[in-house]
């Protein structure tokens, strides 16, 4: 199925869960924020939320800033 | 007295640095770390972003700064109405450990001004919430005042434009805020050198914020630890007290005994 992942459209499989999708691009699930559909997905509901066709998954975490 | 005793709380959180550090604009997270070790601060601000999912070779800041170590205060740097504020308050609370966060709401690209009555909106809605809202303010007495009313422990009024390096523009306003609100004051952007930090804790701030003035300087890890040293040394002599201004001498050594 085809999801939007920060933006870009991306292929991954049937039934793919947040977590799952974390693993498949590598990234540790600690340290990020996840927002489905405009709605935060909480850490610990990674394992069990289920994706489907069209959602748009954005994937955030802390970079160097001081403000602007 | 000495600066160990000499803590600030916030919200009944204790912070050991009166100097508080962003991490942007650095070379690489190698010099932040340095530059964040030099100064001695224990807060550091970061931003929320996308991660970048092409390429997963970038490392993450936060492999070079422990969050056991240091306390992590995200912003909502960027944000310029108060859904995106609240939105990214958000995600970063999501990301992170705690409730904190520097809420920005800006009202121009040019001089990156807070939007004040978005900024009043927003910590509305985020301490409803649950957050601890620590937030980057104009230097308007009556703004810091609404913004402690409505329940933020702390109040962060700009010295001068984010990035500008101008000093302190309004000291009189700082000074008023500093008399106004019981909260504690914490001076955040436009220090430009070691003489800004120290004036701002001369005239009573309970710590400073910067992050261009060390990143930005040719030297950044001699520039932090200048600012570590201006930053106690303002914070010692508002405590001692300083003398008043007279127009004419007062001559220090005694007249008695002379020939």
């Amino acid at each position: 199925m085809n999801i939007h992942v920060n933006g870009e459209s991306r292929g991954t499989g049937d039934g793919q869960t947040v977590a799952g999708l974390l693993r498949e691009l590598d990234i540790r699930t600690d340290r990020v924020a996840v927002e489905l559909n405009l709605e935060i997905v909480d850490r610990h509901d990674f394992e069990t939320r289920g994706l489907r066709e069209g959602d748009r998954v954005e994937i955030l975490s802390f970079i160097g800033g001081g403000a602007n | 007295m000495t600066t160990m005793n000499d803590r600030l709380v916030i919200a009944g959180r204790e912070f050991h640095s009166r100097l508080w550090v962003g991490t942007g604009k650095y070379k690489d997270f190698a010099e932040t770390k340095k530059a964040i070790d030099a100064s001695g601060a224990d807060v550091v601000t970061v931003a929320v972003r996308r991660v970048n999912i092409t390429d997963r070779s970038k490392e993450n800041l936060l492999d070079y700064l422990d969050p056991k170590k240091y306390i992590i205060l995200p912003n909502t740097a960027g944000c310029y109405t108060v859904e995106d504020a609240v939105r990214y308050a958000r995600l970063a609370r999501a990301a992170g450990v705690s409730d904190l966060v520097k809420l920005e709401v800006l009202g121009d690209e040019k001089t990156l001004f807070p939007d004040t009555a978005g900024l009043i909106e927003a910590a509305k809605i985020l301490i409803k919430e649950g957050f601890i809202v620590l937030p980057y303010t104009n230097d308007d007495p009556i703004v810091a005042k609404k913004l402690v009313d409505i329940g933020c422990p702390a109040v962060m009024p700009l010295a001068a434009p984010i990035g500008s390096g101008l000093g302190i523009r309004n000291p009189y306003n700082l000074k008023i805020i500093m008399e106004t609100v019981k909260v504690p004051i914490i001076v955040d952007a436009g220090v430009g050198t070691a003489s800004d930090a120290a004036l701002a804790m001369e005239y009573g701030a309970d710590a400073v914020l910067m992050n261009t003035a060390i990143a930005g300087a040719q030297d950044p890890i001699a520039m932090a630890e200048a600012m570590k040293y201006a930053v106690w040394a303002g914070r010692l002599a508002y405590k001692a007290g300083r003398i008043p201004r007279k127009l004419y001498a007062t001559a220090s050594s005694p007249i008695e005994g002379m020939l």
